[in-house]
């Protein structure tokens, strides 16, 4: 399970640089590449069955073959390393200290799709990493592995790396492509699919960074080797970005399908619970995918040991399960307060809603408001329902994801700790003057509630 | 609401003009306007960190769209900042995985030690303090952002020396 594709060289001093990168055999997937028919590589990454690492886990090799050849419009490939999802950092991670891993999968990728024109888009707090990466770039020009005529091959190429501005939206694609041309983030109604009508009207395919960075990995070994990865449908590694209460937060590559325990308790990766204080609850893939309860995380409602896969992290759907999602793996231990996370988590989103369809705009400003009389000792027992009201109308009823994304976590909270929002409205005078997120533990207090006071 | 008109003194170098020319050419002829949030951030980082109405409508004409296609593109991105800000901005992640992690703490104890709300900037204009959503730092929390770059792992005693860093002249803030 300790196999590594897409870290295996991280701890090799200056390869961040070109002739360090390059001296360690960087760069060889281009080589053969360039000498394969581009949709050979195409069916290579179908294969490998390697699933898109930004959130939604669709297939890779898929959402390549989609793309428009026909019409004979430019075609452009853009990378989406736009990375805003609270709780993810993994392609920081990958773009900081191994930068020429992500040229080359950007160079191997557009030359399986025809394009000639390829944008890395970067969200703009990551300022120094959009510096590396424009470093970077220059170096692989100066290489001769951009550019006009690349190895002799007759293929062209350039690539530039764009900055955007502040927004988690524009990590939604099609919102993505709009400030890539220089407007406001506001999602595109689909169809057309980008694969059609994408950046200026051109047929575009947007992949997350760790997926581009899988594939010269691919090409060299191949999409069979690369399916014999991991687990059933989950193939190849996964990079988590770990964080909360645990001894040791950080990235971590893993081959899919570790239990959940390994990967929390080993030393190897998160190192258990800091002060050993009981784990509470687990958000497996960034803020928007339901929290696990304790008792759902170890093990799935069958009572099967979950998994580090796409499957086994979603087993039991929402009622019982979670998702994937982006791979960020935020552990809560019993201190922390869930109605003031949820709040937190709906602040994020009623700010970060681009504004466009009415039920994400209002709701997730509604569903902060409640939250906050809650957390503030002001709620009403009718409060519940309403969130949830609120959150169920959201779903499904917006242009893009982020109406969704809003209202799962709310939804999740709901769930599985509806009686901590019960203790915050039943119990005010507890709960007012905390110092943010500290308090007692929920465990400690719960018993208050069976006592009927009303 | 009555808009303020804060003022700025513009000036735009040789130097800031050949990299605004160098990101244009990285997009097809015709298609420069997607230069735009680029060449904001150059801009602005020219320009004490704020954008003022006049300075927007500059960046419109060397990109040659309307002064309309740069505010709303603004004034919908959060990194742009539309009045003056201190010079030294603290940005506080205050999203979950910062927060769980005493980053609120954090950020009142910079606002006390530097006598400014968040939002506000200190009297000299030196200083201001603000609290943003996740910045992709979560293992590393709780954290702040200080112009091109972030400061990971905060305690007290780090925001103490930071500021005083700052108070000296030691920070850079743009990577150039």
């Amino acid at each position: 399970m300790g196999r590594k594709i897409l870290l295996d060289k991280i701890n090799i001093p200056g390869i961040k640089t070109y002739e360090v990168y390059r001296r360690n055999g960087g760069y060889a997937s281009v080589e053969k590449a360039l000498k394969m028919d581009p949709d050979a590589i195409t069916e290579e990454v179908k294969t490998s069955g390697l699933r898109g690492r930004g959130g939604a886990g669709f297939p890779v090799g898929l959402k390549w073959s989609f793309i428009d050849k026909k019409s004979g419009n430019p075609r452009h490939l853009v990378c989406n390393a736009d990375e805003s999802e609270p709780g993810t950092f993994k392609d920081r991670y990958l773009m900081e200290y191994i930068p020429h891993l992500l040229i080359e999968g950007m160079i191997v990728s557009s030359f399986a799709l025809g394009a000639n024109l390829s944008y890395i888009y970067i969200r703009g707090e990551y300022m120094w990493v959009f510096k590396t990466l424009e470093r970077a770039i220059k170096e692989a020009y100066a290489a001769g592995w951009l550019g006009k005529n690349i190895k002799g091959t007759g293929y062209d190429l350039d690539l530039h790396v764009h900055c955007g501005g502040g927004a988690y939206i524009c990590g939604e694609e099609t919102a993505l492509i709009e400030s890539l041309e220089g407007k406001r983030g506001n999602p595109r109604i689909k169809p057309p699919f980008p694969a059609v009508k994408g950046l200026w009207q051109n047929p575009t395919v947007v992949n997350n960074v760790e997926s581009i960075a899988s594939v010269p990995w691919i090409v060299l070994n191949s999409g069979e080797e690369y399916s014999k990865i991991g687990l059933g449908r989950s193939t190849g590694t996964k990079l988590f970005s770990v964080s909360g209460h645990v001894k040791k937060p950080g990235v971590y590559e893993i081959e899919m399908g570790m239990t959940v325990e390994e990967f929390m308790n080993s030393d190897e990766y998160c190192g258990g619970m800091i002060d050993d204080r009981p784990l509470k609850g687990l958000i497996p893939g960034g803020s928007s995918v339901p929290i696990l309860p304790q008792h759902l995380i170890f093990k799935t409602a069958n009572g099967e040991d979950r998994l580090m896969t796409y499957e086994s992290l979603a087993d039991g759907g929402f009622a019982t399960g979670s998702s994937l999602g982006s791979g960020g793996f935020i552990v809560y231990n019993d201190t922390a307060c869930i109605v003031r996370n949820t709040w937190n988590f709906s602040r994020f989103y009623h700010h970060e809603s681009c504004g466009q369809c009415s039920p994400c705009r209002e709701g997730t400003g509604w569903m902060e408001k409640v939250l906050w009389r809650i957390e503030n000792g002001e709620g009403r027992i009718e409060d519940i329902d309403l969130l949830w009201d609120i959150q169920s109308k959201i779903e499904g009823n917006t242009i893009c994801p982020l109406g969704d994304a809003a209202a799962w976590p709310v939804a999740a909270a709901i769930r599985h700790f509806r009686d901590e929002f019960e203790y915050h409205i039943r119990f005010p005078e507890r709960i007012k003057n905390r110092d943010h997120f500290t308090n007692e533990p929920f465990e400690k207090v719960k018993h208050l509630l069976q006592k009927q006071s009303i | 609401m009555e808009k303020t008109n804060y003022k700025q003194d513009i000036n735009f170098t040789p130097e800031l003009m050949a990299r605004i020319n160098e990101l244009i050419s990285h997009y097809p002829e015709g298609k420069q306007k997607s230069a735009l949030l680029p060449v904001l951030h150059e801009v602005q980082d020219a320009h004490d960190n704020w954008l003022s109405l006049e300075l927007q409508t500059k960046v419109a004409e060397i990109l040659n769209i309307k002064p309309i296609e740069v505010f709303e593109v603004t004034t919908f991105y959060t990194m742009f900042n539309q009045k003056p800000i201190g010079k030294y901005m603290l940005e506080f992640c205050v999203t979950s995985c910062c927060a769980i992690n005493k980053a609120e703490n954090m950020m009142e104890y910079a606002c006390e030690k530097l006598n400014v709300k968040p939002g506000q900037v200190t009297s000299d204009g030196m200083f201001s303090v603000v609290g943003v959503q996740c910045l992709g730092a979560c293992g590393y929390a709780p954290m702040l952002q200080l112009g091109d770059f972030y400061h990971e792992h905060l305690t007290k005693e780090k925001i103490d020396s930071l500021i005083e860093d700052c108070r000296v002249g030691k920070i850079i803030l743009h990577d150039k």
